[in-house]
């Protein structure tokens, strides 16, 4: 049951979320190339990818994460101001991908919780537009609650 | 509120008429009614003389000196840690910078962020699983990785492909390698500021691969060239897609000098930046455009040609002063000579198969198998077990868009590899990086790690 | 066999040449490793191209093999050289002094195997965590796979 109020902070979070730039490996090309010309993201108003996480509200998590990473990862989600989402993008960053090994994090929700898991290898860049879109209809349908 | 004694503000400005003073909003109708304002105890503000530091404030002086002061102690460095999330890092690059002032002294970077342990993955995969994983190595080349090792399978095999199969891997390699050079273009102009390059750059590379997925089913990793030959055949009407893209990326290319060339601040942020020099380049162990920019003529495509690229003509840019001006302009050469290979091979594709005919190696075309009992057979065990690879052990290099792309397989006779490892070119070139950021200004540090471009899945694997 | 490669078979008797599938290779005592290297270095081979190493485990005598392959740009060679490592303290002499491009090669060596590089100026972990215990390309460090099963679900046996 959501009110007026609740439904117009829901429709401007979703009409322009910034993403953090947490690009790690392969799925960070397709990320770019979702923010590029061809499919475009600015047409959301999310092509501002931001660098600090104190000024972003979505970290796309795309790629693997290994060891060493994972520490790192999860100060940034931290410092992310409410109301933060988190789509982990990608196999590897879903469950390890074909990394079952010593090296990485099988998962990325082992670290931070994920709103949206986009899979693929890479996701295509229509495959992660329609998670973003996803999440944008679930943050519309109050789902989501931040 | 004191408005019977005078109120002495700093500064010496005159006392504050408290009528004026309280900047209260009035809301009309709930205030008093005579409250009229006026300006009588204003007065014009004249110079202020009392603060010293209020000239710098208003901007009256300027003080510039500040940014080359020769006074800075020794002992006064600053450590400034870059990354690892940083959005001009190319990827998972942690520097650790040591500052004096804005000038540089050391870096050093530090790496394994993005360490997936492949080479231990590879020694659970079979042969023919093995290009999923080294094609995920050094992502914007990744035909090159799956090149690399299927030439050092098939030289422990002690076979050859057949001829389309290696047209068909030239061609798919030097695509790719325009692709990542696009790619490359497209970081180093954003990381610079000239923004448009980003999206000029993804653009012309969404028709690359577009054709790849086409070709191959897969935009990025496509696991394409395989021990044996190559998954599939081109599509039908490859030719045309191909002849697309050789119309149309010549003329980009100038749209890329146009914004880049002549712009004095492109030059002034490339030229004389980042520079090393051939004996540093060679000491160490830097291949690819980053060692043509500084002058030495050397091309693993020329060295020790692989996979038929000799039959083709084309030439190797070489730059002059091994900055990052060079760097790029070798890239955008590159970028010219890919095409003209890829129009040669376009022109020349020899008919055949595209892999190898041996049963023991690749797998029977699907018809065959409902077909042939020894076909299923055949099948089973290539994706079950997998064919063996007698023992030995083998290093193979390709040049990749970064550079000496080399692969060694170590095999015991079984269906997995003993040990692969991949010379990572961006893992050396890295270490280039310290030498060309020595002595320089924060400010070109990023201009300088742009032009190594480095692809942190091949420095960590 | 090239002739740069002749003149240095000459000089080291101790060093067996092999051809592996086209490509030379010079099996050096783990004693004369830096000579050799540095022999090399002066007969034209400018450039460490890599530097990596095999745990070979029970299969020989000698369990680790370092293995470094060396470039002549000037004379378009390539040569590859392989010493065997023993099991107790593997060490053995760092080419970073001849060739500062190994610096990383070595480093990560010792990351992944434990073998340690006598005379490398900076041998610390590079690619795990420098916190990490255990060598990981070693055979008996265990991949780490994580039994793959949907985690909500109840245990499957």
């Amino acid at each position: 049951m959501m009110t007026t109020v609740e439904r117009a902070a829901n429709w401007a979070r979703t009409r322009s979320m910034f993403p953090a730039t947490f690009g790690l490996a392969c799925c960070a090309i397709e990320m770019m190339a979702t923010g590029a010309a061809h499919y475009d993201l600015a047409r959301f108003g999310m092509e501002v990818f931001r660098a600090s996480p104190r000024q972003a509200d979505l970290m796309i998590v795309a790629g693997r994460v290994s060891q060493k990473m994972a520490p790192v990862l999860r100060q940034v989600y931290d410092q992310m101001p409410d109301p933060k989402w988190v789509i982990s993008m990608g196999a590897c960053a879903s469950t390890g991908g074909m990394f079952n090994n010593y090296a990485l994090v099988q998962g990325v929700d082992q670290v931070v919780p994920v709103d949206i898991y986009v899979p693929g290898c890479p996701p295509g860049p229509q495959s992660l537009m329609h998670g973003i879109l996803t999440l944008h209809d679930k943050i519309m349908a109050g789902e989501i609650v931040r | 509120m004191d408005d019977e004694q005078t109120v002495k503000t700093e500064g010496g400005r005159p006392p504050a008429n408290p009528e004026t003073e309280t900047l209260d909003i009035w809301v009309a109708a709930t205030e008093e009614p005579e409250f009229h304002p006026t300006d009588e105890g204003t007065q014009e503000l004249g110079p202020d003389e009392s603060d010293d530091r209020l000239d710098d404030q208003f901007g009256r002086v300027v003080a510039d000196d500040y940014l080359f002061d020769d006074e800075v102690a020794e002992e006064e460095r600053t450590v400034l840690n870059m990354g690892p999330q940083h959005p001009s890092t190319h990827g998972v690059l942690r520097l650790h910078l040591e500052l004096e002032g804005e000038t540089i002294r050391r870096t050093k970077p530090i790496i394994g962020y993005l360490h997936t342990g492949m080479e231990k993955t590879a020694e659970q995969l079979t042969f023919s699983q093995g290009p999923t994983n080294v094609t995920r190595m050094d992502y914007l080349a990744p035909l090159h990785g799956e090149l690399g090792y299927s030439l050092a399978v098939e030289r422990l095999l002690d076979v050859e492909v057949p001829p389309r199969a290696a047209a068909i891997r030239i061609l798919m390699t030097e695509l790719n390698r325009i692709a990542s050079h696009l790619v490359a273009l497209a970081t180093n102009g954003m990381d610079i500021g000239a923004l448009s390059m980003m999206i000029y750059g993804f653009r012309e590379r969404e028709s690359i691969l577009a054709f790849f997925e086409k070709t191959t089913g897969l935009r990025m990793n496509h696991n394409y060239i395989r021990p044996g030959g190559v998954a599939a055949d081109l599509a039908p009407g490859w030719k045309d897609d191909v002849a697309a893209i050789l119309d149309d990326l010549p003329k980009r290319l100038r749209q890329y000098d146009d914004l880049l060339e002549k712009n004095p601040i492109w030059l002034a942020r490339t030229r004389g930046v980042g520079v090393i020099s051939p004996e540093e380049a060679i000491a160490y162990s830097i291949t690819g455009p980053i060692l043509r920019a500084t002058g030495v003529d050397w091309d693993l495509r020329k060295a020790f040609p692989y996979s038929g690229i000799d039959q083709y003509e084309f030439e190797v840019p070489v730059g002059e002063n091994g900055d990052v001006y060079d760097r790029y302009r070798v890239r955008v050469e590159e970028i010219t000579e890919s095409l003209k290979i890829v129009e040669q091979v376009m022109d020349t594709m020899p008919k055949g198969d595209y892999r190898i005919g041996d049963r023991k190696i690749t797998p029977p075309p699907r018809a065959r198998i409902d077909e042939s009992m020894e076909a299923l057979i055949h099948h089973f065990k290539l994706f079950t077990e997998g064919f063996k690879v007698p023992e030995g052990e083998t290093y193979v290099a390709v040049e990749s868009p970064r550079g000496e792309l080399g692969c060694y397989v170590v095999s015991d006779g079984q269906a997995r590899p003993y040990r692969m490892h991949t010379r990572a070119p961006s893992f050396y070139n890295l270490q280039g990086l310290p030498i060309a950021m020595a002595d320089s200004l924060v400010a070109d540090t990023i201009a300088t790690i742009a032009s190594m471009d480095p692809v942190m899945g091949d420095v960590d694997r | 066999m090239s002739p740069i490669l002749a003149q240095l078979a000459e000089r080291f008797e101790s060093v067996t040449w092999e051809e592996s599938h086209g490509q030379d290779v010079a099996r050096v005592p783990g004693e004369n490793w830096e000579a050799f290297a540095r022999a090399a270095k002066e007969s034209g081979f400018e450039v460490c191209a890599d530097v990596t190493a095999v745990d070979r485990m029970r299969s020989r005598p000698e369990r680790y093999e370092v293995v470094a392959s060396l470039l002549s740009m000037s004379h378009r060679v390539r040569l590859r050289m392989i010493t065997a490592v023993g099991r107790e303290n593997p060490s053995v002499a760092s080419l970073t002094p001849l060739w500062p491009g190994a610096g990383y090669a070595e480093r990560e060596v010792y990351d992944m195997f434990g073998i340690g590089f006598e005379g490398h100026p900076d041998l610390t972990r590079i690619l795990m965590p420098d916190d990490w215990e255990g060598y990981p390309l070693r055979k008996d460090f265990a991949v780490g796979s994580v039994p793959v099963q949907f985690k909500m679900s109840h245990q499957v046996n």
